[in-house]
């Protein structure tokens, strides 16, 4: 991570056979941008043009420009990415295609979005940015680019007509998943949140969960910490919360088909919460009759994981008793370009795995688990 | 089942006060006034409702009154039970949930000589922690200066969730003052309920809350370790309470490459954080949140890479175990022996202070 990588070779025929060489990968996290401020306008109406050049985008939070926590470097990008046309990193399909989606191999990429409507305290101007980002979606990348997939996000605050902009898109195949981030006013398994996952169910997408977000509460139970790693290493700990509540809703009891991935929070605490959870429902399950199986087969039988940022234990050999507990199976492949932690494919599992975990791993879950066999 | 060995030191008990009333004869005539005027009610926190399961053991919950709150009951269930030659007490009386600072300084004061007078005066195996009002940094200080110079207190008490994170330079004042007295700072599962429990607010449920202590453990340490808490105070140690370990070598692995990343952001944290974690930061023994397989506890403890993290706990009267299986199964006798005696013993530098009885 925050490597600096140089420039690959142009797309010579040598560089095109060196990468179909590479196992061919699935990337379940590419974070695309917009190169301008007005890059959405085609797909929003007049009046939210005006609202925001006058308002802003009023979230949960109290910059109007930027995180509140200064990330590491500009956008939390490689300075590496930034496209030679102009625009932040991100903002391009040929550089991310020279850079990524060429020379590693991808052959499938899914898109999430970040700076969308999530997190917006105005539902509607938040409804009506996330619609436009979907749109967005394909008009700039997966109408353009077959390998990558677009996800489908919503104003999750806002459940009902989250719902609707789901069921407008079902059975659209630019769309491979329902996006949600992590960070939110209630915790996700509250029944405010239950009509995206009745309508997610029902359009037979699975529903990601990526780091993140903006939900007006802080990071830690505590209050707010000082400094930007506390909140990059605290999204694991809200990802806990947000799993815990949606098994102790019984929200797979009453959704059972429902597939959810958790994104860019880690899977090395899986285990540990799992042995917790059911510790504690093993004293206290009479308070949620609701939740029928001990916590840890919900998480077994219904939670994806995407790799980056892949836990980096010192012995490498412990990574492997993590993976076997939360199971080869689950586990799907991610880099997070264009960010600054960027996991590098070639890199990221150490050696001494089997040929059939390796291709699940990299490629083979995440085609089984959005139906593109 | 593994059985404990004999002159161990069980790290977490829970004496309760059997009502905020029992308090009123440590409490001066404006605050007795205050309490009987207002009609104030009991201080319970939810993180322990004491009907709850977690909250006794069934065999350990008395015909009446609080879990905890009988000496008698603890001596044959704990003291006498797993043969321990020194027990700290660490009192959850819910006094951090209290908004005003002069209340906060009335009450702790009360439950501090409370358990001095009903509890360690009665039993020499006991210790105590000294319960702050963190409500106010200098009033916390001078209440860690007043209890010291009574050397049966042998650590400082604080909640994993309160107001501010624990690592934040406004309480420093207080890990100065521990360090300089030789007091860990035990840092226990609760909440002040000042902020919600989880980073996505309020969940609905008690076993929410109660999964969500291991998460703020996490938040803590992080906050412990970034904001620079022990490089500036490398002799002060720090004993997470009932917060579960299981979770500590995942968790440090992410830590870790994250400040390997971006160490320019906290330049002071000089030394990495499972270093750091090494050498300042302890964890009481239960709860062990491992299924009961022998082999996945060993690859756990393989994980830690360290056999001096953990501290024998009971965590009574709290229900984490069933009979006298205060340790799981399939550990090492070496393990159990530094888990036991050697690691408790080399992290409260007062248990093996001459014993005085008298402040």
């Amino acid at each position: 991570m925050n490597v600096q990588f140089r420039d690959r070779p142009a797309s010579s025929a040598e560089a095109k056979a060196q990468a179909q060489a590479k196992t061919a990968i699935a990337d379940c996290d590419i974070h695309p941008a917009r190169a301008t401020a007005t890059e959405l306008h085609p797909f929003l109406a007049k009046r939210w043009h005006d609202h925001l050049e006058t308002y802003g985008k009023h979230p949960y939070q109290g910059m109007m420009e930027g995180p509140p926590y200064p990330k590491a470097q500009p956008n939390a990008s490689r300075r590496d990415a930034y496209p030679p046309e102009g625009g932040p990193q991100g903002s391009s399909l040929s550089l991310m295609q020279r850079q990524h989606l060429d020379p590693n191999n991808v052959v499938l990429g899914v898109l999430n979005p970040l700076a969308t409507g999530q997190g917006i305290r105005n539902h509607e101007l938040a409804a009506a940015i996330c619609s436009a980002i979907n749109d967005w979606q394909i008009d700039k990348w997966t109408s353009k680019d077959a390998r990558l997939k677009g996800s489908i996000v919503v104003a999750n605050e806002d459940g009902p007509t989250a719902a609707a902009e789901i069921r407008k898109r079902a059975g659209d195949k630019n769309f491979v998943q329902v996006l949600l981030l992590s960070r939110t006013v209630e915790p996700l398994g509250q029944r405010r949140y239950w009509p995206i996952y009745e309508a997610a169910e029902e359009a037979g997408l699975p529903v990601g969960v990526h780091a993140f977000g903006f939900g007006g509460n802080p990071i830690t139970a505590s209050g707010w910490p000082s400094f930007y790693i506390e909140e990059m290493v605290g999204h694991s700990q809200c990802q806990q919360a947000v799993l815990a509540s949606l098994v102790l809703e019984g929200v797979f009891e009453r959704y059972p088909r429902l597939k959810m991935i958790m994104i860019e929070a880690g899977f090395g605490w899986a285990p540990s919460l799992s042995w917790r959870l059911d510790r504690s429902w093993q004293r206290l399950k009479s308070e949620v009759p609701h939740v029928k199986r001990p916590p840890s087969e919900y998480i077994r039988d219904h939670i994806w994981w995407t790799t980056q940022p892949m836990e980096d234990p010192e012995r490498r050999d412990h990574l492997f008793d993590i993976v076997e507990w939360v199971g080869w199976d689950k586990l799907l492949f991610a880099t997070d370009y264009p960010h600054w932690d960027f996991d590098e494919p070639s890199r990221v599992l150490p050696p001494g795995v089997s040929d059939a975990n390796r291709e699940a791993f990299y490629l083979g879950n995440a085609k089984a688990l959005y139906g593109l066999a | 089942m593994t059985s404990p060995i004999l002159g161990g030191v069980d790290c977490d008990l829970h004496p309760a006060v059997p009502h905020l009333t029992s308090l009123l004869p440590y409490l001066d005539d404006y605050w007795r006034d205050q309490v009987t005027t207002r009609g104030m009610t009991d201080l319970i926190s939810q993180s322990y409702p004491p009907n709850s399961p977690i909250s006794a053991r069934p065999d350990w919950r008395p015909a009446k009154g609080k879990p905890g709150s009988s000496l008698k009951d603890m001596q044959a269930q704990a003291l006498d039970a797993f043969s321990v030659r020194f027990a700290i007490c660490n009192p959850l009386f819910g006094v951090q949930m209290v908004f005003s600072e002069d209340m906060a300084v009335a009450f702790t004061r009360a439950l501090n000589d409370w358990l001095v007078k009903e509890w360690l005066d009665k039993d020499d195996r006991l210790r105590g922690s000294i319960v702050i009002p963190v409500q106010s940094v200098e009033k916390s200080v001078a209440e860690i200066e007043r209890c010291a110079k009574d050397k049966r207190f042998v650590q400082v008490l604080m909640l994993v969730m309160g107001d501010i994170p624990l690592g934040k330079r406004a309480y420093w004042p207080i890990y100065t003052a521990a360090e300089r007295l030789g007091l860990p700072i035990g840092i226990h599962a609760g909440s002040s309920y000042h902020n919600p429990p989880t980073s996505v607010g309020w969940g609905s449920y008690h076993i929410e809350d109660y999964v969500a202590q291991a998460q703020a453990f996490q938040t803590q340490l992080t906050s412990l370790i970034i904001e620079g808490v022990f490089a500036r105070h490398p002799k002060l140690k720090m004993v997470m309470l009932e917060s579960g370990f299981t979770w500590l070598a995942p968790y440090l692995w992410r830590l870790h490459k994250f400040w390997r990343g971006i160490r320019m952001e906290t330049p002071w944290v000089d030394r990495a954080p499972l270093e750091i974690v090494r050498s300042n930061i302890r964890f009481s023994l239960q709860p062990v949140d491992a299924p009961p397989e022998p082999q996945v506890l060993n690859r756990l403890f393989d994980h830690m890479q360290s056999d001096e993290l953990l501290l024998f706990s009971t965590d009574y009267p709290h229900w984490q175990f069933d009979g006298n299986a205060a340790l799981p199964d399939g550990i090492s006798s070496d393990l159990i022996r530094k888990i036991m005696i050697d690691n408790p013993l080399a992290t409260y530098g007062r248990l093996k202070q001459v014993q005085e009885t008298t402040p």
